[in-house]
This record gives structure tokens, sequence and C-alpha cells, in this order.
């Protein structure tokens, strides 16, 4: 089973072009493979003649780097994988990558209220929406709840509308747009040319001029692009204008490392747009904030960054069933309870650290783990008031250290709630290096379960 | 001067046009001449004065004046239809005035007053009025285009009939995300008319020695967006270019590029003392092409305005812009509880429907 994208794990073996005894050159398509993104063409790198199918049509969850039939000929017995990987990418980081199973359905849990520490400014309470009774919970893919809130949104105001590149016709990079072109038509789900700056001041501009668009960026990385639009275009001309020219804009993709990409397409940008009054950013974890926060930055009237992670993408997570649900923008939660330690994370990184406190749970250390979801405006009344009760705080995040949203929690914590801190807060990020492409190095350089549990143990004095 | 001299062959060539267009039944009427003559000099004065409010330290930071060019604005805003919007860089006093907005405003604006059409808070080079359908005012050289071009995704969006007029200089022409503008707007066919106000020199360097193809107008050829060269310092060419490029975006064809040939008297910003350039050449234009001696001469040609009627106008230009001046040097600054406001909003976005 080859590895048609950097983040492929598994996949299904559609359909077999070519049967025993067949004799193949290279180029032939001899399968169909189908990931989560796609049916692709699998064809062969060998000559030879197919002496054995291992894994017949129709198989399911196939694991990358199985070998799926055998080509008899020059080689003997040379697989069909066109190329034979000595391992998975990026090991640390592909163990660690949430697993839902695990987690508690907390949906609906009451929040603990963040009051705050006295220099606070008391803020109306945020709250999940109450669920009303017998609601269904169902498994969602974070891109199936993404693609949702979308459809939900622009069923609902016909001022929404999505355009990016491949966001049309070939149903989304990602697949996050499947199907939103068959349902609104050509002018409401856009393919642009690949022209960033360009798209994103024209989202901008169809902004200002009252409509509500959403701006898929394949991924944050080329999004630099486009960082004048979202900043100076944006995020200050309600302030400059006086209050007259409203920007009701939703700039969305996937944001971080994917796997094996190396540096310039894995960057964590929620620090970067986190640092800019007049955006809301938002980085959610599970398929239900993702999609009622989504639901909740197209209705805002600003301009939100909405930040996704691909390595996400695939994962299921519970999300309510038919009911409009909106997560309020700025409120975090506490994903797992605990009196031992806070962890701070957003995104990916949440999942890491539920891991984390598992393992902490081992050596009698308990964490809570408390997921941002929003990194502007930031609940910091969530999370210290976390950090009253367990003293500690490791923050955790896929960005750089210096100048990162970790650093802005420690100083916040710090100002905040200095007499609470039984320790110095530490930060995990990722080293303080262009990401690497080689596996080892990439994984050394990300921040794992591993080095969270680290953390977590040496503010404890553990 | 070579510039200058091709663009007062320009001149000549549409000034036999000019002359006849206000006898012919598509020509202007007197109303119609006297209020451009009117408006172009209510820019004329208002930017001078601005310009002695700047001496005075009542405005600050950077000032762009559109003295020289005023018949660019005028023009368009003639050829324009209720609702068609407008956006520009940062020398935008003049389009903001011609949009209708109020001189107090804009005045106050420019000194920080609590009276300025932003509070206060965007200054010069960000002015905005949504009611005047005037979407600024923005100082990074180029972004208007790809905003502008927005505008008219919105309109193509709505079918609402109207279109967008992007401003920008020949210094902006040379901006990446103007040809990303440009490819959108033609794929899509948005009603988008570009306006180049080409006054030859992108801050302090000369069209010759910024752009290896300094026929702007055909900048969109290899998008297939059709573009041509307007004399600037004559509005009723300008107005019948626009007009022209107005209804082509309109009826669904797409967008149109116009070179406005024209010329800035001042430097850059009130800080440049425009070295690059000589006097003489400075001279040459005002002496020449300028865009308000043409339409006085016109109305004069015409018998439609005696020295009486022209300096009424002008005694009441002089009062708006000194009631402007009085009014931007006395209106409060903005209260410190506004630094905090206009960060986001909670207000629902105008336009929305179900």
């Amino acid at each position: 089973m080859p590895a048609l994208s950097p983040t492929m794990e598994e996949g299904t073996l559609a359909k077999w072009h070519v049967k025993v005894g067949d004799n193949v050159r290279s180029g032939d398509v001899i399968a169909e493979i189908e990931t989560d993104k796609a049916t692709m063409e699998v064809e062969a790198v060998d000559e030879g003649v197919i002496s054995e199918i291992l894994v017949p049509e129709g198989s399911e969850e196939v694991k990358v780097n199985t070998p799926i039939a055998r080509l008899g000929g020059e080689g003997g017995a040379a697989t069909k994988a066109p190329e034979s990987k000595a391992e998975a990418p990026a090991p640390a980081a592909q163990a660690a990558a949430g697993d839902p199973e695990k987690q508690p359905p907390e949906t609906a849990k009451p929040q603990p209220e963040g009051e705050g520490a006295a220099p606070v400014t008391p803020k109306p309470a945020l709250r999940d929406p109450e669920l009303p009774e017998g609601v269904n919970l169902v498994k969602v893919t974070v891109r199936d709840a993404l693609r949702d809130a979308m459809a939900e949104e622009m069923r609902r105001d016909g001022d929404v509308f999505l355009m990016g590149e491949e966001v049309a016709q070939y149903q989304g990079a990602y697949k996050v747009s499947r199907g939103l072109l068959d349902e609104f038509g050509p002018k409401r789900v856009i393919d642009t040319p690949i022209t960033e700056y360009g798209f994103a001041g024209l989202g901008v501009g169809a902004a200002m001029a009252g409509l509500k668009p959403i701006v898929e960026f394949m991924t944050f990385n080329f999004a630099m692009q486009a960082i004048d639009h979202i900043i100076n275009s944006a995020a200050k001309t309600l302030y400059m204008s006086g209050g007259q020219i409203k920007t009701s804009i939703v700039f969305r993709g996937p944001n971080g490392a994917a796997a094996r990409v190396a540096a310039q397409h894995s960057q964590d940008y929620a620090a970067w747009y986190g640092h800019v009054p007049g955006l809301k950013v938002i980085a959610p974890y599970d398929a239900a904030d993702a999609k009622g926060l989504l639901k909740a930055a197209i209705r805002d009237p600003n301009p939100v960054v909405f930040l996704e992670h691909e390595m996400l993408y695939g994962q299921e997570f519970d999300v309510p069933e038919g009911v409009d649900w909106v997560v309020p923008i700025g409120k975090a939660k506490v994903r797992r309870e605990g009196t031992g330690v806070t962890l701070v994370a957003y995104s990916r990184m949440v999942g890491f650290c539920l891991q984390a406190a598992e393992e902490l749970a081992k050596d009698g250390i308990e964490a809570e783990v408390v997921d941002l979801r929003t990194i502007r405006p930031m609940d910091i009344e969530t999370v210290v008031e976390s950090v009253k009760k367990t003293n500690r705080l490791v923050t955790v995040e896929e960005g750089w250290g210096p100048m990162g949203v970790g650093a802005e929690v420690a100083a916040k914590v710090t100002e905040l709630a200095f007499d609470y801190l039984d320790a110095p807060p530490m930060r995990v990020h990722q080293e303080d290096v262009p990401l690497p492409y080689a596996a080892n190095l990439e994984a050394l350089s990300m921040p794992s379960v591993e080095r969270i549990v680290k953390a977590a143990k040496a503010v404890s004095y553990k | 001067m070579a510039r200058g001299q091709t663009g007062a062959a320009g001149r000549r060539k549409t000034n036999g046009a000019a002359k006849e267009a206000p006898k012919g039944p598509a020509g202007v009427t007197r109303e119609e001449l006297l209020g451009y003559y009117r408006e172009m000099l209510l820019i004329r004065r208002f930017e001078e004065r601005a310009g002695q409010l700047y001496g005075m330290g009542l405005i600050g930071g950077f000032c762009h004046l559109y003295i020289g060019q005023e018949a660019i604005a005028v023009g368009v805003e003639a050829a324009k239809k209720p609702g068609d919007e407008v956006i520009t860089g940062y020398r935008d006093h003049g389009h903001m005035l011609t949009s209708g907005m109020d001189p107090k405003e804009v005045m106050a604006e420019l000194t920080g007053r609590i009276g300025g059409s932003s509070k206060g808070k965007g200054g010069s080079m960000h002015m905005f009025s949504t009611e005047a359908a005037f979407y600024g005012g923005h100082g990074i050289v180029g972004a208007q285009v790809p905003l502008g071009t927005g505008l008219g995704l919105a309109n193509w969006y709505r079918e609402d009939g109207k279109v967008s007029f992007a401003f920008f200089g020949d210094g902006a022409a040379n901006q990446g995300q103007v040809y990303e503008a440009f490819n959108m707007a033609e794929l899509w066919k948005l009603p988008v008319v570009y306006v180049i106000e080409n006054n030859q020199y992108a801050m302090g360097t000369a069209i010759q020695r910024s752009s290896a193809e300094t026929r702007l107008h055909k900048r969109g050829v290899s998008f297939g967006i059709p573009g041509e060269e307007v004399d600037g310092m004559d509005v009723l060419a300008v107005k019948a270019a626009a007009e022209k490029a107005a209804e082509h975006a309109r009826s669904g064809q797409g967008p149109y590029i116009l070179e406005m040939k024209t010329y800035r008297y001042r430097g850059h910003s009130m800080s440049d003392p425009a070295k690059y350039r000589t006097r003489e050449e400075v001279d040459e234009v005002r002496k020449t092409r300028d865009p308000i001696d043409h339409v006085e001469e016109l109305l004069e040609k015409n018998g439609w305005a005696d020295e009486a009627t022209l300096k009424g106008i002008d005694a009441e230009v002089k009062k708006i812009v000194a009631d402007a001046a009085e009014f931007a040097r006395t209106s409060p600054e903005p209260d410190p509880s506004e630094l905090y406001t206009d960060v986001y909003t909670e207000a629902a976005v105008q336009g929305g429907r179900a």
C-alpha cells in the first residue's frame, strides 16, 4: 500500500486493474486506492508478471507499506509498493495524535466558569450551549464537521460564500469542501487561481461591501503572501474608519506541521495572528469545537483567522446532531480535570496533552488540560482558575517558543496568579529551528507527549 | 519634460472634442461644466489649505496632495451612477470630496479630531464613507486594487448593476497584487473599472526608470482587459472615457483599464522636496495643461460664465474651505476612551440577507 499523501496512514484498495498472470510494465495503472481525501490510481514502477494478489479488492484500512501484490520477474519476489519506506513518518508525532476513543464525551458538561483573579476584568460568562434532552451525539470527522458548519451557515445566510484554491470542482485540496459546489453552485463556491495575495484582497473587499466570505487557504503557510490583506486591510479598517467599515470574513485552512513536508509547509501561525488587534483567532481541537466555532466565526462581524490542523482532519469525535451547534468564541475548555499541574494547549497539541495526562496519572500526577480553543481574545481567566488549583503551569504549542502563545500565557499567569505558582511556568514548543525534513530530526523538533510529561514532572519537582 | 509634452499632445487631441461637446446633445450643459469647475476648484483650494495646516503643524504624519490631478476624480465622479463604489490609495482627499463627503469631516480627519470622518483615528490616508460608497483611503501601495476588485465581486455576486472604480497610481501599477486582481476580474467578468492616475512619478522615481512598459493602459493585454490612454488633465475626456468603461463593466463584459495621463504639482507627500524634476517642468504643465484653467477657458469660449460668475464660485469655495479649516482647528481631539473603541464590532454587517 503506497503512501499517497504526506499524512496518509491507511487506505482502501478500491479496485484492481490487473489479475494474476498479467504482464505489467512501469507506468501501467494496476489499482485504484481510496484515501480519506481522494481516489488515486496506482502505477506499476517495475516490469514483470503479477504472481500473486495479496490484498483483495474492497479491502479497507490497509496500512501503508503493506504488500498488496507480488510481481514475478527480474527481481523475483519484488513487492509492488513503489518505494519501501523504512519507517512511518514522524513516529513520535503520529503515535501521539490524540485518540478520540479515550476522551470523555464531555460536550454538554458544565464548564467551570472563570471569574478570574482580582485584576482580571469580569466578563460575561461564556458557556457552550446546553444540549436539549435526548440530543444524539454522532461520530464525525473534523473534516466533515468543518464542511457541515459551512454548509449550514451558507443555507442560513445568502451572503456567505466560500472561495479558495480547489474548493469547488476538486472538492477541496483536503476534501473539507466536499459536496458544497453541488449544493450551492459555482457562484457561492469559487475556485480561485493560486494567488493568495490577490484573492484574499478580493475577499476582504467583498466583505467591506457587506458579504461574508470564507477564504480558504490550502494551508496557512501560503497565507503569508496574503498576510498584508489579513492584517492591514481586514484587521485594521474598522478602527481606521472610526467604526464604519466592517469586514465579516473568515480566513481558514490547515495550520501547523503535517508530516514530512519540511520547513516552508510546516508553520504554526497562532502567535502571528494572535498578536494583532482587530483579529479573532481560533484553533479548535475536536470536531464539535471545529463545527461550533466555525459557525460562530462565520456569524461574527469581525475578521476571524480559523486555524485548522491537517493531522486532525481525519479524526472522529462526538458532535451533537440535529441542533444549531454554535460554540462561543473566546472561551477555553477544561478537557480533563486535575489538581497536580495545568497543561495549556490548543489545536492538535490538546490531544498530546490528554495523552500526557494519562501518562502522568500513572505516576500519581493528575493533570488538568485546558484547551484554549480561541487564541484571541484569550480566555486567560479559565487558565488562571486552573493554576490557582494546581499551582503549576506547562504550556504546549506547535509554534516556536520565543514571543509565542505559551510566552503570553505564562506572562499573564505570572501577572495574575504569581502568588499561586509553586514553580516557574514551563513552555513546550517546537525547537527553535526551521522544521527539518529528516524523520528523526523532525521528531526531535516537534513537541511530543514525552516532552510534555517531562515538563510537567519538572514543574512538579518529580 | 518629455512626459509633459506627450501629455500635452494628448490634450490637444481631446481638446477638439471637448470644445464641441458642450454644443452637441451628447455634451455637457452649462450647469454641469460649472459644477465640474466648482468641484475641481474645491479640491485645489482644499488641498492648498491642507498644505498650509500641515506647515502650521496642525496636520501630522503623511499627507499627499491631489493638486494637478483634480480632473480625474471629478470626471470619473461625473460618470458614476448612484451606488457605484470608489476606492483609492492614500492620495485620497480629492476622491473624498467628489464622492460627497463633508469637507469639514475630511479636514478634521487630517487634523486628527473627533469631528473627522474616522473620529481622528485614520488620518489623511484612511478615510471612508459607506454612505458615499467611498471605501478608502488605503495606505499600502496597490492594496486597493484587489480590494476594489472585491467590491466588484460583491456587485457581481448580488447582480445589483453597480460598478466599482479602483484608482491607483503609476507606482502601484508595478505591484504584483494588481495583476492577480486583473486576472480574477477578467476571469469572472467582474464589474470593475481600473483607473490608473499616471502622474509620471512613483514617489521620486520617474516612470521610465521604474516601468519596463510605460504605456500602462496596455498592462491588461495579457489578461484580455481592454485599456486606453486618456488625457487626465481634461475633465470632459475623463468623463467620456469613464462612461464608456463603466458601460463595458456594467454590461457584464468585465473590467476596463483607463490610464489617465496627469501630473501632480506638489511633491509625493508634504515632506518631499521633489528634487527629481525641474521647476521648469512643473511650471510648463501648470501653464499649458492645468485642468481648472482648461475648464475656465471652455466656459469663457462658450459664453457660459463671465468673470463675476467665476469669482462667485471662487468665493463660495473659499468659504467652504475656510469653514472646514476652522472646524478642523476647533473640533476637539478624540476622547481618550476612543482609544479602545472600534477595534472589534458586535454590530451586524450591513447588507445581510437570509
